[in-house]
């Protein structure tokens, strides 16, 4: 089976730092993906390059078999690839309903022509998409503030908004950029099992960036390994916790034997 | 009366036309700052391009108008829109995208659109002359005398400031509904809200970039137009309104549309007063004033000649009394 995201090879530096080199990874469809590794190694980098922000200066990056290397962002969201953001992204100044109301793919009402020329169709587009954005805050459980204005809602609930936006278009894959980071520990729980749902239910692959142990151990298999812009390892999460070579990247040295000589 | 007619003459109407100009020169700068943010100082050249493509689609064609009763330069407008919006698109393409692709800072696309309004202001002034060139060829411009009973003065009023008026109305209201109501307008809100969101929630940027360019160079060929009808057809006429125009913009709140046109009514007003001769409304006055009292006969608050000093006294008093302008700016 072709994997879902396929980078091969992809090499990216900023002057003359290297931060990815020749580095390639798989994610399986149906899978969800975990992507550790100390600070530095280029997790945010290759995401980025998955996501479209930025372009390799080598390799290659599939989507289901198909090169999107050269696609930009919004093209990808609309092959299914769509992303959320480290630090919490949202329209400010439009409501929380109205910022998923943003987000559907090819809409009519986007084209020009339709706006002066097809007022029905674009108005039943509306409507529909009204609907599923409704059943969406309903699902994420932020129903009760959706008529709040996305700037002020707390730093938890602008993060499950973020994953509502991916719930608002037949979405593939989806890359979620620590999104466990400055969200308190009863909306962590939502927000884990929100992502087991819409990948038992709805059969969403996940990639995730993450520092929270604890919600990679609960969620991902396999967990990838970065280290220096390359992958260090590819296992299930014990694999990777048993690592010597792991926890000496991750910890700079054996705990083993840092707790002897203390 | 005969004040009170003097003054609507030269108060009321002078300061709506101007306010208008100044307004829908102000929408374009201010929606060019909220997607692309930088401040864009060749669009008062937009203007005066605008202007100049309907000047010579008149010389052309100077009796289109004749059969719809309306001028001919004004029947061009349309046409002129889109060749200066594509002219627009065109340099956005050429001098701005390649430094956005490169990321550079603001600064360097300002100093980017000075270029450009340089090169625009030759390029015109190759072809137009140097000199001023009334926008109707083989036509009169009409003037509207409207009597008011019991007094001798008429309110004047001229066609092409009638039209002025129709068409910023018109256009203010359809910028607001296009905002607010169609999803192209509000993935233009979104975009200047936050433009990586933007992208990541599949809304095409380039295409909201393009469509700026073209509601920029519509407005500014809309203003430079009616400003030379009323007027008359000069290479500089419009640079000289670049000034006034930022004022306002930034006046109204950096962003928002309607700020701007806020900040070009109260410029453009400000403007007028300060200039008017306010001894013509105390004349009436003069038997009832004590003896000492000598009525001087020019009282206007500052000269004509100081006229472009009053808009920047307002921005300065304004962003004092409220730092983000009158409107809360930076998002549309």
């Amino acid at each position: 089976m072709t994997p879902i995201i396929d980078v091969r090879h992809v090499r990216k530096a900023f002057g003359g730092l290297t931060v990815i080199d020749d580095c390639s990874i798989q994610v399986e469809k149906g899978s969800i993906t975990g992507m550790i590794g100390p600070n530095g190694a280029g997790k945010s980098t290759l995401f980025n390059i998955i996501a479209g922000s930025l372009s390799p200066d080598s390799g290659e990056v599939l989507l289901n078999g198909e090169a999107i290397t050269h696609l930009s962002a919004n093209r990808r969201f609309h092959k299914g690839l769509l992303r959320t953001f480290q630090i919490a992204h949202e329209f400010s100044h439009l409501s929380a309903l109205e910022n998923l109301m943003m987000v559907p793919p090819g809409q009519e009402g986007e084209n020009l022509f339709s706006t002066w020329f097809k007022p029905g169709e674009v108005k039943r587009q509306e409507t529909e998409t009204r609907r599923r954005a409704l059943e969406v805050l309903d699902f994420v459980g932020l129903s009760h503030v959706r008529n709040e204005l996305a700037g002020n809602l707390s730093g938890g609930q602008k993060k499950l908004l973020e994953l509502g936006r991916t719930m608002m278009t037949d979405a593939r894959v989806v890359l979620l950029d620590e999104i466990a980071a400055g969200v308190n520990r009863t909306l962590l729980g939502d927000l884990i099992s929100n992502i087991e749902r819409l990948n038992r239910e709805l059969g969403y692959t996940f990639l995730v960036i993450e520092h929270d142990m604890e919600m990679i151990a609960r969620l991902c298999d396999p967990v990838i390994v970065l280290a220096q812009g390359q992958v260090m390892r590819q296992g299930s999460i014990e694999d990777i916790q048993n690592d010597p070579a792991v926890i000496e990247a991750y910890f700079g040295a054996d705990p083993e034997s840092e707790a002897a000589s203390a | 009366m005969n004040e009170l007619i003097y003054f609507f003459n030269y108060v009321v109407v002078a300061g709506s036309v101007t306010g208008s100009i100044y307004a829908m020169g102000a929408i374009g700068v201010t929606l060019i700052y909220s997607i692309l943010r930088f401040a864009h100082f060749a669009h008062a050249d937009m203007m005066t391009l605008g202007a100049f493509l309907v000047l010579l689609l008149t010389l052309l064609f100077p009796h289109a108008g004749e059969p719809l009763g309306l001028p001919t330069a004004v029947v061009m407008l349309p046409i002129a829109m889109v060749l200066t919006s594509l002219a627009a698109v065109g340099i956005d393409r050429v001098f701005y995208q390649p430094l956005r692709n490169h990321g550079v800072k603001p600064i360097v696309l300002v100093i980017a659109s000075l270029g450009v309004t340089l090169m625009l202001q030759g390029l015109i002034r190759l072809f137009s002359g140097t000199g001023a060139q009334s926008l109707y060829v083989d036509a009169r411009k009409e003037i509207f005398r409207l009597e008011v009973p019991g007094v001798t003065r008429p309110i004047i009023l001229t066609e092409p400031q009638i039209i002025l008026f129709v068409v910023t109305i018109a256009s203010v209201i359809a910028l607001h509904l296009f905002l607010t109501r169609s999803r192209l307008g509000k993935a233009m809100r979104a975009m200047s809200d936050n433009p990586d969101l933007a992208r990541a929630s599949g809304i095409n940027t380039r295409l909201i970039v393009t469509l700026t360019w073209v509601i920029a160079g519509s407005l500014a060929t809309l203003a430079g137009t009616l400003l030379s009808l009323d007027v008359a057809f000069k290479p500089d006429l419009s640079f000289f309104l670049l000034l006034p125009i930022f004022a306002a913009a930034i006046v109204g709140g950096v962003g928002h549309p309607f700020g701007a046109v806020a900040g070009g009514f109260l410029v453009g007003f400000a403007e007028t007063l300060a200039v008017f001769n306010w001894s013509v409304l105390l004349r009436p006055l003069r038997d009832s004033l004590p003896s000492w009292i000598e009525l001087p006969n020019n009282l206007a608050l500052v000269g004509t000649e100081y006229k472009i000093v009053v808009p920047f006294f307002i921005l300065i008093a304004v962003l004092i009394w409220r730092p983000t302008g009158l409107f809360k700016g930076k998002v549309i």
